[in-house]
């Protein structure tokens, strides 16, 4: 790979696996979330020790149960989007605690704060042992969205108002309900925007992202910490084990999902790579043309799936090269005739129909010769893509070389390559290259 | 409704008399117990419909549409029925959203008829040991560590009672008609197991208490959010499964478009090798693993020049080196892909042998990984007892005592008494495999070519 660093790729795996990689210093938006959690977290803290604790028993309770959730980062796939889900709903549930069993309780926001925070602390003691620093993004964002939550329903809670407003009714569970989806809209758009600094990616599909994982994991964490709550009021802290269980099944089928996609996806990369391998196109292009796909799909806008799709296009688009009993030189398909490359793109797509992969990949691939008219949007991306790795010699060309290959691609925006794609490529490589 | 065995009939009405039995008090006495209020209508009622809007959606999927949650996504509905109503009242809760729901097969008046009585009886039958176990109706404050126990046996309770429901009618239709729709929860047989029901039966808990509590019903449904997430997360997760094997499918046949002539060697060394692999007692998912490594072991033939692979006659010494790097290739394509684990060794070391002068890296005896020893052996046997261009297909017998006279020098011993052990137990065909039905690409084949493989087995080896 002759670019300096990788794009990233996967739709989910990327913003969370470029947490750490990413050589960007961190920007103003990640330190003054940072500072932010800290702040709150001190005077938590220090609210805690002047006052002392109250109802013991239930923040026990709480932290502890806390502190297992954590537990369960062992066993995180990369890129999953809560792997704590059980370590959130236990801190959502204790920031929307109005009563255990029968009993009013009186902790009070900064305690919920402070208890959160002791509790993700001891469960990342494991971590920390293990030489896997928390990642202290998570944990800026659950000590800010909680206290959110806790802020929120708290003050309410003591000062006897909701009581007396809402009793304690269906009402008081559609109140609930009603703090959780405000709690999950501030911790995504929070969540976007620490990825758009880390990683500069535009804003809007990030957010679009991070929305729609809240309709999965994250909706089962909400549900799951208003019930929590609820049946901790009606039932005792017994409530806490028992009602988890749901939660816990539904981490465990995330995960058996994501693991299948991950594998799925490094099979599908080594079809790609059978061409090269077969000598049919240079080491790595599938995997770079993949990559700077995704970048320019990202930075036009593409999220969730469509990325999915652009992904597994890009990975499989010369896969129709495997039925020529001659290679093409270095494989660079985007100077063959128009027809020769359209043959070979509609062999593609017979072989991408075989695989399993959604139809709409093997349309992709079928199209990618055509001029950028006819096209979908994918295949013209994987159009430019394509012709930007064969112009710049895939490797090292370095700036000169990317910027003689952008030259001849907007040569070509009159009829093969669109030129929102090529301007879009132009600003991925800016940032790469600079 | 012809297909449905005399028994089957009898059986069925037998039990829908059962479930009516079981249900029918409720509606006998309606009057009167409207007035006594011993029947709670309002919970019933709202159960019902809950249940029924759960299953309904199911019913209108267009066709082709994948299915969006499996079977016994909504139980907890009724388990909390049963843990909130009488008996009676519990079994009625099922019976409109059975009657409504999706039914897969032909005869669907009776699979929904069916289904409905089997549920109702499921469904009674957890509520009455629920209230055996003292398990308090209306769980108000419920006495937390033992109320699990009848709410778990309720739970099993359901599990048994469908269990033995499904085997009747099972044994009954002889098969004909696998009459558990997919709304029920029926397990195919061998994946029957109680865990999910006590998963069921603690969702149904928690929306019981929930339920009866001061919050009321909808906070109950909060409950039923994970537990539908988590179904339909399964259930994607086995489409994404079910693509990602149809890809690796691909692989192989991407090989096929090359190498005319290893039409369904690779699946057939694949079941070989898991013949090898069980005889000598491996865990479950090594078979797995080794099944992939048979069916892999010559996707580095991807690298090898189309006209090499399709040379007829003898070859070059230079062709010769050419095709022998295929292990290498293959070890590079697939390297990536973490789940083959062992398999990745086994498909770069498959033409090693025992005496060393295998390739690509002459190892010898043990060094050699075990699973490239049992695909060696694989290959060679199917390579011989399969039909070439150039020469027919040997018996089974003489391809074992070729194996058995190579043992030690070219095979490992232990592999090739494991074979002979294991086809003297369950036989082999050279049929080509049925999945492999449609090739890709290419230009048409002349004729669908007996399989036949590893020609560079014999001619290199």
């Amino acid at each position: 790979m002759g670019l300096p660093i990788s794009y990233g790729q996967g739709d989910r795996s990327a913003p969370v696996e470029s947490h750490g990689a990413r050589a960007r210093r961190p920007s103003g938006v990640v330190r003054a979330v940072h500072v932010a959690a800290v702040a709150v977290t001190v005077a938590a803290l220090t609210w805690v020790v002047a006052h002392g604790v109250a109802q013991p028993g239930n923040a026990l309770a709480f932290g502890v149960f806390i502190a297992v959730g954590e537990l369960a980062r062992w066993w995180a796939v990369p890129g999953e989007r809560e792997p704590a889900p059980l370590g959130a709903a236990g801190a959502l549930a204790y920031a929307l605690l109005g009563e255990c069993a029968g009993e009013p309780t009186g902790h009070g926001a900064f305690q919920v704060v402070a208890v959160v925070v002791a509790g993700a602390l001891v469960g990342a003691v494991p971590h920390v042992a293990r030489g896997q620093g928390p990642a202290l993004d998570h944990v800026a964002r659950r000590v800010l969205t909680v206290g959110f939550a806790a802020v929120c329903f708290q003050p309410l809670h003591v000062s006897g108002e909701l009581d007396l407003r809402l009793g304690q009714g269906p009402g008081y569970a559609l109140f609930l309900l009603v703090l959780l989806v405000l709690t999950a809209l501030c911790d995504a758009v929070l969540a976007a925007a620490l990825l758009r600094a880390r990683t500069g990616h535009p804003f809007r599909p990030l957010l679009r992202d991070e929305l729609r994982a809240l309709l999965g994991i994250g909706s089962a964490v909400c549900a799951t910490g208003a019930v929590m709550a609820l049946a901790v009021a009606v039932a005792g802290l017994w409530a806490l084990p028992v009602f988890c269980i749901p939660l816990l099944l539904t981490q465990l089928s995330f995960r058996r999902y994501a693991a299948v996609r991950a594998t799925y996806r490094q099979t599908i990369a080594s079809l790609a790579r059978a061409t090269e391998v077969a000598g049919y196109t240079r080491p790595g292009h599938a995997h770079r043309v993949a990559a700077l796909s995704m970048a320019v799909g990202r930075e036009m806008g593409l999220c969730g799936p469509d990325l999915t799709l652009l992904e597994h296009a890009a990975l499989m688009h010369d896969i129709g090269q495997l039925s020529l009993v001659d290679p093409v030189p270095e494989g660079a398909t985007s100077s063959l005739p128009a027809a020769e490359q359209r043959r070979i793109a509609l062999l593609g797509g017979a072989v991408v129909r075989q695989t399993g992969v959604p139809a709409a990949v093997a349309v992709v691939v079928e199209q990618q010769a055509d001029p950028y008219r006819d096209q979908p949007l994918a295949a013209r991306i994987v159009r430019v893509a394509n012709a930007y790795d064969d112009l710049a010699g895939g490797s090292g060309a370095g700036a000169g070389g990317a910027l003689t290959a952008l030259e001849r691609l907007r040569l070509g925006t009159g009829c093969d390559y669109q030129p929102e794609v090529v301007e879009a490529l132009a600003r991925v490589l800016k940032r790469v290259l600079v | 409704m012809t297909a449905i065995p005399t028994a089957a009939r009898v059986y069925i009405l037998a039990v829908v008399l059962c479930a009516a039995a079981a249900a029918g008090p409720v509606v006998a006495v309606t009057p009167l117990a409207a007035i006594t209020g011993a029947v709670p209508w309002p919970s019933m009622l709202l159960l019902a419909v809950l249940y029924a809007g759960c299953e309904l959606p199911a019913r209108y999927r267009r066709a082709g549409e994948p299915v969006r949650v499996g079977a016994g996504t909504f139980l907890p509905v009724l388990l909390a029925a049963a843990f909130l109503l009488p008996p009676t009242a519990a079994a009625l809760v099922a019976v409109p959203g059975a009657l409504l729901g999706r039914v897969d097969g032909p005869p669907a008046g009776v699979r929904r008829i069916w289904r409905a009585a089997r549920l109702a009886l499921a469904t009674w039958a957890a509520a009455h040991t629920y209230l055996l176990l003292d398990g308090e109706r209306t769980p108000v404050a419920p006495d937390f560590p033992y109320a699990l126990v009848p709410a778990l046996a309720g739970a099993l309770a359901f599990f048994l009672v469908l269990t033995v429901l499904d085997a009747g009618v099972r044994a009954t239709a002889e098969g004909v008609l696998p009459l558990a729709g997919p709304g029920a929860s029926t397990p195919t047989p061998g994946s029957a197991s109680p865990a999910p029901h006590c998963v069921h039966g603690l969702a149904g808990l928690m929306t019981a208490v929930l339920w009866g509590s001061p919050y009321g019903p909808l906070s109950a449904l909060f409950v039923l959010l994970p537990m539908y997430l988590s179904c339909w997360v399964f259930a994607q997760y086995h489409r994404e499964r079910a693509a990602h094997q149809a890809t690796i499918r691909a692989l192989v046949q991407a090989v096929d478009i090359k190498d005319r002539y290893t039409r369904g060697h690779s699946e057939r060394v694949g079941r070989a090798s898991v013949l090898i692999a069980r005889e000598l007692s491996m865990a479950e998912e090594r078979l797995e693993i080794v099944r992939f490594a048979g069916i892999l072991h010559d996707v580095g033939k991807l690298g090898v020049p189309t006209r090499v692979l399709r040379k007829e006659g003898p070859l070059t010494p230079e062709e010769r080196r050419v095709i022998e790097l295929h292990p290498e290739y293959g070890h590079e394509m697939v390297r990536g892909i973490g789940f083959l684990g062992e398999a990745r060794a086994a498909i770069l070391h498959h033409h090693e042998r025992m005496d060393g002068s295998g390739y690509p890296y002459g190892l010898a005896g043990t060094q050699i990984p075990e699973f490239a020893r049992v695909v060696a052996v694989a290959d060679a046997f199917d390579a011989m007892t399969s039909t070439r261009s150039y020469r027919r297909a040997r018996p089974v017998r003489v391809a074992l005592e070729e194996l058995e006279r190579c043992a030690g020098t070219q095979f490992d011993p232990r592999m090739v008494r494991a074979l002979v052990r294991a086809l003297e137990r369950h036989g082999w065909q050279t049929a080509v495999t049925s999945d492999e039905t449609a090739v890709p690409l290419g230009p048409p084949r002349p004729t669908e070519a007996p399989g036949s493989g590893a020609s560079h087995q014999l001619r290199t080896g």
